[in-house]
Formats: structure tokens, sequence, C-alpha cells
């Protein structure tokens, strides 16, 4: 067993795809952790965005970030191409939901959904703040940092941006929903003992999390939070 | 329960050999019992194509107790039809009503190329056995059972998983037609005994490796394969399996020639 095995066989592809599934987990509690400040306060939101901004542990993390990202969308397409290709001719009358749930059938579909949203969302908030600039600049405690949340309002007063940003947060649910579990599945901690737990833990966090996520363009577009 | 006749509607796979391509052909039976099992139901339309001097259908079938694997029948939709951790040849009559239509296929699966009508080659579930499914002891006298102590827990579930009967129901049923459910349960069968202890790294690399091969695809933890599974395959023996390959291969465990 060398280290191209992680990459080409079945177990190994999983398991690249559990790993980066779980950093990304990760990656969520923080991001939705830092954003709900935005129902706080305006400055405890933008002291939050710049602190992640100016960390270098962040940035050196943030590069992490999008490797995990990278690897996850590759090996999740090489995934769903092998996968196709196994069954050859298809079945006339399929079995549906009756033996499985949708969204543990789809999770290609409800990936690509996310990663379009993803396209949108680096587009809106990340390129400006780290690349082109060009945000208000504001001071919190003496110190000056960009307008972040100036910015998330202007975003979210277009009523179809809200609406692309709400179906990425409803795909990203689903996907959660079966990826938590899956993940800890390809890692073998499913025992009998655990299995209930994860199951549980995993809707729970995926709708949490999401709800949160789906809150802040539409307090934003709503004018709940100003 | 009640006794009752019944007409219906065939709609099966005919398709002549694994070159060709096959296609779908229709045929009526006609007073059917509700007591017969499924593949009498088949023997009944069999001997009467024969008796129209037409072509049988190719299908298989040994034990007609449920425990050889053999009856593949992919059925509405759903492996071995309907009910619940049953094979077809115990899948009864008194499912259907007079007048139902059912679809059979044969399992579909490019490691499982269909030989004639409904019947496909399982051979590369055999090799997947040959490449690590079975534990070397020399010969000689056999061994006092008890020579060896074993925790009431680990037999338990080492019988559980060695209840497959390798019929092939979860690669037909899984979206990705992976034989991940098979390949589990008869590692896990091994891997939960001392016996099996010995081979248990090279077991798991060389048996996914040969599933690999055979173009099985990649499971994604969907569990239709469990909810298909005639003898009750826990996806409790794949967490098991994903832990025996992640040993292997954490400890720097090789492949076998
Ligand atoms: S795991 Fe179940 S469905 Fe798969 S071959 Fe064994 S008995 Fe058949
Ligand atoms: S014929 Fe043996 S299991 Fe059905």
């Amino acid at each position: 067993m060398n280290w191209k095995h992680y990459f080409t066989t079945s177990i190994g592809k999983k398991l690249v795809m559990g790993f980066t599934g779980l950093f990304l987990i990760v990656f969520l509690v923080v991001h939705c952790y830092l954003n709900s400040m935005i129902f706080v306060s305006r400055e405890a939101f933008n002291a939050a965005a710049d602190f992640m901004a100016t960390c270098v542990a962040m940035r050196i993390l943030e590069v992490g970030l999008f490797a995990g990202i990278f690897l996850h969308i590759i090996q999740g397409f090489m995934l769903v191409r092998k996968n196709a290709s196994t069954r050859g001719e298809r079945y006339a009358v399929s079995a549906g939901n009756k033996t499985s749930a949708w969204y543990s059938r789809s999770m290609g579909l409800l990936g690509t959904l996310i990663f379009l949203f993803l396209i949108l969302h680096i587009n809106h908030f990340w390129v400006p703040s780290r690349i082109t600039g060009g945000l208000n600049p504001t001071e919190v405690h003496g110190v000056e940092m960009h307008d972040l949340y100036q910015k998330m309002i202007d975003i979210f007063q277009t009523p179809w941006v809200v609406a692309v940003y709400l179906l990425g947060v409803f795909s990203l649910a689903w996907h959660l929903i079966h990826g938590f579990y899956s993940a800890f599945q390809t890692m073998g901690l499913t025992m009998p003992k655990y299995k209930a737990l994860i199951r549980i833990v995993g809707i729970i966090f995926s709708i949490v999390i999401c709800l949160l996520f789906a809150l802040m363009p539409v307090s934003m577009f709503m004018g709940w939070v100003s | 329960m009640e006794h009752y006749t019944m007409n219906l509607t065939l709609k099966i796979w005919k398709q002549k050999n694994c070159k060709e391509r096959g296609r779908f052909e229709t045929y009526q039976v006609k007073n059917i019992s509700s007591e017969m099992s499924f593949l009498e139901m088949f023997d009944v339309l069999n001997e009467q194509l024969i008796a129209e001097g037409k072509e049988p259908i190719a299908f298989d079938h040994d034990c007609r107790e449920g425990i050889c694997g053999m009856c593949s029948m992919y059925i509405n939709g759903r492996a071995h039809g309907p009910w619940h951790q049953t094979t077809t040849c115990q899948l009864h009559m008194r499912e259907y009503k007079d007048g139902d239509t059912i679809v059979v296929e044969p399992w579909r699966a490019k490691a499982f190329p269909v030989l004639k009508d409904l019947v496909v080659d399982r051979t590369a579930f055999d090799r997947i056995i040959q490449a690590g499914g079975y534990i070397s002891v020399n010969t000689g006298n056999a061994v006092d059972a008890n020579a060896i102590p074993i925790n009431k827990q680990d037999a338990d579930e080492s019988f559980a998983a060695a209840a497959c009967i390798g019929c092939g129901a979860c690669v037909a049923a899984c979206p990705n037609a992976s034989a991940m459910l098979y390949v589990s349960a008869k590692v896990s069968q091994l891997a939960l005994l001392t016996q099996g202890h010995p081979e248990r790294k090279s077991r798991a690399l060389n048996m996914v490796a040969q599933m690999d091969k055979e173009g099985f695809g990649s499971c994604t933890n969907i569990g239709a394969c469990e909810a298909e599974c005639p003898k009750g395959i826990s996806l409790e023996n794949i967490a098991r399996l994903n832990r025996e390959y992640i040993g292997a291969v954490f400890s720097g465990s090789e492949e076998k020639g």
C-alpha cells in the first residue's frame, strides 16, 4: 500500500472524502460562529472578520481550506464518474426511495449546487476583501479595517442573490445530513454504541448550522439587523 | 390465508448472450395460485413456453429454500422482490393480485455480466474470495473445537456475517453497484475470530484490491444494500471492513503478489 492508493482504491478515495469533509465541517463551525457576530453588532462582526483576514495562522489555514475544498471536489467528481460507469444497462424499474434516501443518492448533484453557490459567494466577499479591495474603511476601537458588514448589507439587498444563497444553504443542509454520518462510517467509527448518536448529532448539526446561515441574508434583506 | 388464483402480465428481460443487447418480452400467465412461490410461477410460464414450442426463460435457482443465493431476480425495481430479508425463491405469489404486471430484470452491474436472460455471471465474487477470503491452516487431524476460546459476542457477530449467501443482491440494489456489503461480510466473519487474525491485514487489502479490479463501484454509504440483503447483513460490517482496511494501510502492510 503506497500513497497513491489513497487516491485510487475505492476505500482510499472515500477516506479522502471523509477527512476533507470533516475538515470542511470544522471550517463551517468557525465560519458560522464568526458570521453570527452580525447578530451582535456591526463592530463585533467587523473585528472578527478583520482577525480572520490579518492573523497569520488564519491565513495559513485558509490555504489549507482551499486545498481541502479542491481535494473534496476533485475526489468527489472522480467518485461520481466512476460510480456512474459501474451499472451498464439501466434498470427499467428502480426502487427509488423505498430502499434509500434521495439525498444520500444525490451527493454529487448537491455538491455541484454548493460549488456553483461557492463561486458566487467567494466572488461576493473573499475576492474584494483579500484581492481586489474596494471595501469601505471603518474604525473599530481605533483600528482601521474593512467594513465587511456594510458589504453584506449591500449585497443582500438583491432578491435573487438572497434566493441563490438560500438554495446554496438548502443544498448544504442535505449534503451535510448524509456527509456527516458518511464520513464517520467511512472511517469505521460507527460502532453500534455510537451509530445512533452520530446520526442524530449529524442531523441536528446540519439543520442548526444551515438555519443560522440562512438567517444571515434573510435578516439583512428584511432589515432585522442594521 | 385465503387461497386464490390470478392472471398476470410479465415483462421479462430476454437476452441471448453476454454480447447481444437484450430487450423486454411480454408474457401472460393464467391461473397462478397464491400459494406458489415466485419461481414456481416461472416454472408454469416455462412449461407453457415449451408447450408452445418457444424457448423457455433462463433463470438461476438451486436450493429454493433461501440458502444458496442463486435466484437473482430484480422484481419491479426490487432485488429479490418486495419482501424484507427474503430471496426470490421464498417470495410467494400471495404478494400479487389478479391483473398485476410484474417487471423482472437480471442483476445489472458491469461486474456481473448477463449470460442469458436473467442469469448473470457472479464469478467476480469467487475471485474476491480467492484473493483473501480464507484462512491458511495445515491439514491433518481436526483441531478440538474448543482449543481456542472465542468470546461469545465476537462469535455471534462472526456468525451473523457468515450468514451471507453471496447472492449479489447488495450489488444489484446499490446505485453504485458496489460490492462492499458482500466483501465486508466475508472479511468480518474471519476478522472477528482468532483464527482469522494472522492474515487480517493482507486479507483486507487483497480483497478490496480484487473488488476494485472486478469493476464494482465505490461505497458511498447509501445503505440500499442493507435494505435489500436477504440475510440481514448489517452496515456495521462495512464500518468494520473500513477499520480493517485503515489498520492495514496505516501499519504499512502490503498486498500480496
Ligand atoms: S451481503 Fe447480503 S445481499 Fe450481499 S451477497 Fe451477501 S447475502 Fe447477498
Ligand atoms: S434458489 Fe437458493 S436461495 Fe433462492
